[in-house]
């Protein structure tokens, strides 16, 4: 049985109000308030009022929900948090209809409970922020994840904000394997993990899932996020289109195999030279960064490159000097001149179609005609021309002018230029931690600089260095964020960080999780995964393109010079049509032989109980709630005891909620 | 399963029942004789705040809204996705270096436009040229939003565009007219979205076409799943959404069942027949012209008659840094001067153009000078946008621009002062302050100015 969210009677220290401290006075009275009517009660055997608690569960292993009364959906009398007297009344009323004797072990209980014999009751002193000890994070004894934990931490003591519980188990599973492979667990893979010993289960998880056993899952997951970073989610899908898609994915897909660093996997982006196309001769797949770009002057090159690897939105100033930030309108074609040596060469098939694009670097003789000394010109808002050479935005020359490409490579120095820049750590771990924690040390991610100051800037500096220390490896920062308490907490406000919440503007604390909704692809490979339909026989080809043809009902183009886009997956009604509609989900709830629902349907090693009980692991990786079972039970009998239609019913309802479309 | 039905789903019902119940259980683990839906509505009781109108799928379809001649107030956005070259279109400098290819016709308002835009050219009599407009967005991202809500983007705040500002203020004339599709919707683009006033008033996506993704005809509903099932169904769903709702995990939970309500509103309304161009007749189609624009002003047309609030309709491809003149010539110009003045003419005749404000504009303009490609680049100093209808005095042209067009030479207006002006032609207070999520007030149309001469 799955034992995910079970906490011996020692409830979390979290879930009791600061009195409640045996070091308190007052905490110590109303403890003994309580035991004095408790034990009375249990003593004299006389029922007391007793509010609607039907949550089942043993005295001994109380499921946190049960005793949090909130994730159970249960009807409490008044809605309120329940209090403590209510849960002694509920665990000795329970446990004493069931057990003889029970009464004078809960009495036994509860007088080492007022002892202060369970450590969880003896909490903090009151006012101040819950001590590290226990925390969401997991001991690891990891540097850089101490280092998080405690930078987090640091702006909370001093609004004295409490953070959120921990997440229950089953939450943060989820959530690592949608942030880190793009999809939800499957029941194995869930049950696995809530088998193991409770103190090291994280750290496996995340050692497997960063680890050989995943490693596909991973890269295709990496290569669909950063396919649409530096291309779009619309790149390479028209017809006449520079950009070979599949070329870009099949570079990024074994960089992320190899987990190739990141400093080096950035300048093969922006030095690349070769053919855009799989299969031809002197393929290179980075060229498809910029091979869709370099029209009119490498303009949109010049702004995608400093945006994506830099953090620096300097598009703006292309025209004039920034009204809102420092940078200047030099510093836009300084960095221009550096892709002026580049040339998209388009090989064409069967009329007009192109075929394939070969970037090249060839020698730019400059705008004024002097090859050594090549400049181009750029126009002032007064209608003035002014001259710019290569100059990296930290100020950085080349030790040549020269267009000639034998004597510089203006493009493979300004990659050199980026991966030694202290922006590219910054902008990286800005940007993976938005991905992990929902909003970013700055919003948005890609626009640093004074202008924008960040939210958590000593962290923000102190992870990137640490990145760059452990030679820019990818899968060691997203263990250290895995691995940290904010990363662990729940999604559900505590008493005290209401403040918290960056949906209303404010500053992201990250006391809690904050909510985001699945992005399509997600989806798409969460109802894979939640049918088990993952496993089919399709090449990696075949099973991508499939999905990328569904994904392009979301997306719309906006059709200007810097491929802007849009999606309609954004939790509007376009989305909810296709929830509730789609033929992914006709088939995601397809009672068919053979499929899904129908082996679940027919499993004879499971009775309903056990199946609906599949169903909300492998959709919601939690198990149904009592109210849930009963409803279930319901649909059953009004589907006159056809399991399969009762099952599809509840499958298709789980698929359509809130809680699963929610990264949570 | 051999004893078919007789098998509940988990023993822990009865058990859980039991632990609260005074009264004896009321079923075994045999199937009740009673078990009818209502019995699953009970379980259901109080659990389902969240009122879905799930139920109505067992009446077939709701009345139909009646009284369509009501007088109501709408807009339409005629969005120009890549920024216009309006020295082009709207206020040509023939004869200026910087003046291009195009000459100049007369209309029937006082003012001259391209000669590539002769059916508009007969309907000027209704629009005004604001030809002084002077922004400093010309970045396609932030002159979208800047020219959508008024406000320049921040990081810590989202504005909700004019959709959602002004579907939000005509609410209560919404709901008077039994509105049941959303009150916002986008044919072709994505616009912007309803930032801080909430999923509500977001933006409904529809490709102009007319044909509604995964929206199954109730026949075809009846053929897979019957209306009992599916109510059934939406009613587990709704206990779903309540119980994470109330888990307190911030405001998407919430957002989600609102949206979901609002798809299932649409999905069991007549008035998506709003979104049928196909059911007018030929002589319209052709006359707001067979491309995608001019479906999509046909489109808006209908809606606004439905009651729609706001349409946006967006034509994009306007970001012509080569080939403008040709661009503009050959395909732009044609496309938005048919289905432009199809909309306007047939808005008139019906008399819906006295409550109906017309907004034509893109993100900026384009540059005077012409560059090396016949191209023109982006430009925000000097540039127009067109109004027209609700009130809006039409034929004449705001403000104008220096004899090469790099310059406004006379009061300059801004993306603030055009909302204000339209807020103002559909009656809407510009007194109105929005409190933004976080507390902080926002006065409409970021206090713009209307601009008086469209009200002399």
């Amino acid at each position: 049985m799955l034992q995910n969210d079970t906490h011996p009677v020692g409830l979390s220290a979290d879930q009791f109000p600061p009195s409640w401290n045996k070091k308190s006075l007052a905490g110590r009275l109303e403890l003994h308030g309580l035991y004095r009517t408790a034990a009375c009660w249990i003593v004299t055997g006389k029922t007391p009022v007793v509010p609607r608690l039907n949550c089942p569960g043993s005295f001994l292993k109380v499921r946190r929900s049960d005793v949090t009364g909130i994730s159970t959906g249960h009807q409490h009398s008044t809605g309120m948090a329940l209090t403590q007297r209510r849960i002694a009344f509920f665990l000795g009323h329970f446990f004493c209809r069931r057990v003889r004797g029970a009464r004078w072990v809960m009495l036994a209980l509860l007088t080492l409970g007022c002892a202060g014999y369970f450590p969880a009751l003896a909490a903090n002193e009151p006012g101040t922020p819950p001590a590290p000890k226990k925390t969401a994070g997991v001991k690891a004894d990891i540097p850089q994840v101490e280092l998080i934990n405690q930078q987090i931490r640091r702006p909370w003591e001093s609004i004295k904000l409490a953070p959120s519980a921990v997440a229950t188990d089953g939450e943060w599973c989820r959530r690592a394997f949608l942030d880190v492979l793009g999809r939800i667990p499957t029941v194995d893979e869930l049950k696995r993990f809530l088998d193991e010993p409770a103190r090291e289960r994280k750290m496996r998880l995340v050692n497997r899932l960063l680890g050989d056993d995943y490693v596909e899952d991973y890269a295709r997951n990496w290569t669909t996020l950063w396919t649409n970073v530096l291309i779009g989610r619309s790149g390479g899908s028209e017809r006449r289109s520079l950009v070979n898609r599949d070329g870009l994915q099949q570079a990024l897909r074994r960089a992320f195999q190899h987990n190739t660093p990141y400093d080096r996997l950035v300048h093969e982006l922006v030095a690349a030279t070769g053919v855009s196309k799989p299969g031809e001769e002197g393929f290179n797949g980075f060229v498809n960064f910029l091979a869709g770009s370099l029209e009119e002057n490498g303009v949109q090159a010049t702004a995608k490159t400093s945006q994506i690897f830099l953090g620096l939105q300097i598009q703006c100033t292309q025209c004039h000097n920034h009204p809102f930030n420092d940078w200047k309108q030099n510093q836009f074609w300084e960095m221009n001149a550096f892709f002026r040596q580049t040339r998209a060469l388009r090989r064409f098939e069967k009329g007009r179609d192109i075929a394939a694009v070969e970037l090249i670097n060839q020698d730019f003789s400059g705008e004024n005609n002097r090859p050594e000394e090549a400049v181009l010109f750029y126009e002032l808002r007064n209608g003035l021309s002014k001259a710019a050479l290569p100059v990296f935005v930290d100020g950085a020359k080349l030790r040549s002018d020269s267009g000639f490409v034998q004597e510089v490579d203006r493009r493979a120095e300004l990659a050199r230029l980026i991966a030694s820049s202290d922006y590219l750590a910054k902008a990286l771990v800005n940007r993976m931690w938005a991905h992990f924690l929902g909003y970013g040390f700055t919003k948005p991610v890609d626009d640093m600089g004074p202008h924008n100051p960040p939210s958590h800037p000593e962290l923000l500096d102190a992870l990137a260095g640490e990145f760059k220390t452990r030679s820019y490896n990818q899968k060691e920062l997203m263990r250290w964020i895995l691995l940290s308490e904010p990363y662990g907490l729940s999604s559900k406000f505590s008493a005290r960080n209401k403040k918290d919440d960056p949906a209303l503007g404010e500053k992201p604390l990250f006391s809690r999780f904050y909510l985001r909704q699945m992005p399509a692809e997600e989806l798409y490979e969460s109802l894979l995964v939640a049918t088990e339909a993952q496993n089919t026989q399709t090449s990696y080809e075949k099973r991508e393109s499939t999905k990328h043809e569904w994904l392009k009902q979301f997306t719309v183009a906006f059709g200007t010079d810097d491929n802007e886009e849009t999606t309609t997956f954004n939790g509007t009604i376009p989305q909810t049509l296709m929830m509730m509609n789609g033929d992914l989900i006709t088939k995601a709830t397809s009672t068919e032989k053979g499929g899904f629902l129908h082996r679940v349907a027919s499993d004879p090693k499971m009775n309903n109980a056990a199946k609906i009980h599949y169903l909300y692991l492998a959709a919601l990786a939690r198990k149904p709630t009592p109210q849930e079972i009963a409803l279930a039970n319901d649909l059953l009998l009004l589907r006159k005891g056809d399991p399969a239609a009762a099952l599809q019913d509840v499958w298709w309802a789980v698929l359509n909620s809130n809680e699963f479309i929610l990264n949570h | 399963m051999a004893p078919v039905g007789h098998e509940l789903i988990g023993r822990t019902t009865n058990e859980s029942e039991n632990a609260y119940r005074t009264e004896p259980a009321m079923h075994d683990s045999q199937v009740p004789s009673g078990m009818t839906r209502r019995h699953f509505l009970q379980h259901l009781a109080g659990a389902s705040a969240l009122v879905l109108p799930a139920m109505s799928f067992t009446s077939a379809l709701r009345a139909h809204a009646e009284d369509l001649k009501k007088r109501h107030k709408a807009a339409i956005l005629l969005w120009m996705g890549g920024g216009p070259a309006t020295i082009d279109i709207w206020d040509l400098k023939p004869g200026a270096p910087t003046g291009g290819t195009f000459r100049a016709i007369s209309t029937s308002g006082s003012e001259q436009i391209c000669e590539h835009m002769p059916l508009m050219a007969q309907q000027m009599q209704h629009m005004a040229i604001i030809r002084s407009m002077s922004t400093r967005e010309a970045d396609h991202n932030r002159g979208r939003y800047y020219m959508h809500t008024g406000y320049v983007p921040n990081p810590n705040i989202e504005h909700p565009g004019y959709g959602s500002v002004i579907s939000h203020m005509l609410a209560e004339q919404s709901k008077q007219a039994h509105l049941e599709i959303p009150p916002f919707v986008a044919v072709g683009g994505g616009s912007v979205g309803p930032g801080f006033l909430g999923m509500t008033y977001a933006p409904f996506v529809v490709s102009s076409d007319g044909n509604v993704r995964n929206l199954p005809s109730l026949e075809q509903r009846h053929g897979e799943v019957d209306a009992d099932r599916l109510s059934q169904r939406m009613l587990m769903l709704a206990s779903l959404e309540k119980s994470f709702v109330k888990q307190d995990r911030g405001q998407s939970a919430q957002d989600h069942a609102n949206v979901l309500e609002k798809t299932v509103s649409l999905m069991t309304s007549k008035q998506m027949e709003a979104f049928k161009v196909a059911k007018e007749s030929e002589a319209v189609r052709e006359r707001y012209g067979k491309t995608g624009f001019g479906r999509g002003c046909l489109m808006a047309r209908r809606l606004v008659e439905q009651g729609v609030p706001f349409v946006e309709v967006d034509l994009n491809g306007w970001d012509t840094h080569s080939n403008n003149f040709k661009t503009l010539g050959d395909t732009k110009l044609p496309e938005l001067d048919k289905a432009m003045s199809a909309l306007v003419g047939d808005l008139s005749e019906r008399g819906l153009l006295e409550d109906t404000a017309i907004i034509w504009m893109g993100e900026f303009g384009r540059t005077p000078r012409i560059n090396g490609n016949s191209g023109r680049d982006h430009w925000a100093r000097s540039w127009s946008v067109v109004v027209g209808g609700a009130g809006m005095k039409g034929g004449i042209a705001v403000g104008r621009t220096n004899a090469d067009g790099t310059d406004v030479d006379s009061e300059t207006y801004t993306s603030q002062d055009v909302m204000a002006t339209v807020c103002k032609s559909l009656g809407i207070s510009l007194e109105t302050t929005f409190t933004s999520r976080n507390g902080r007030p926002m006065k409409i149309a970021n206090s713009g100015q209307v601009i008086k001469e469209l009200f002399a």
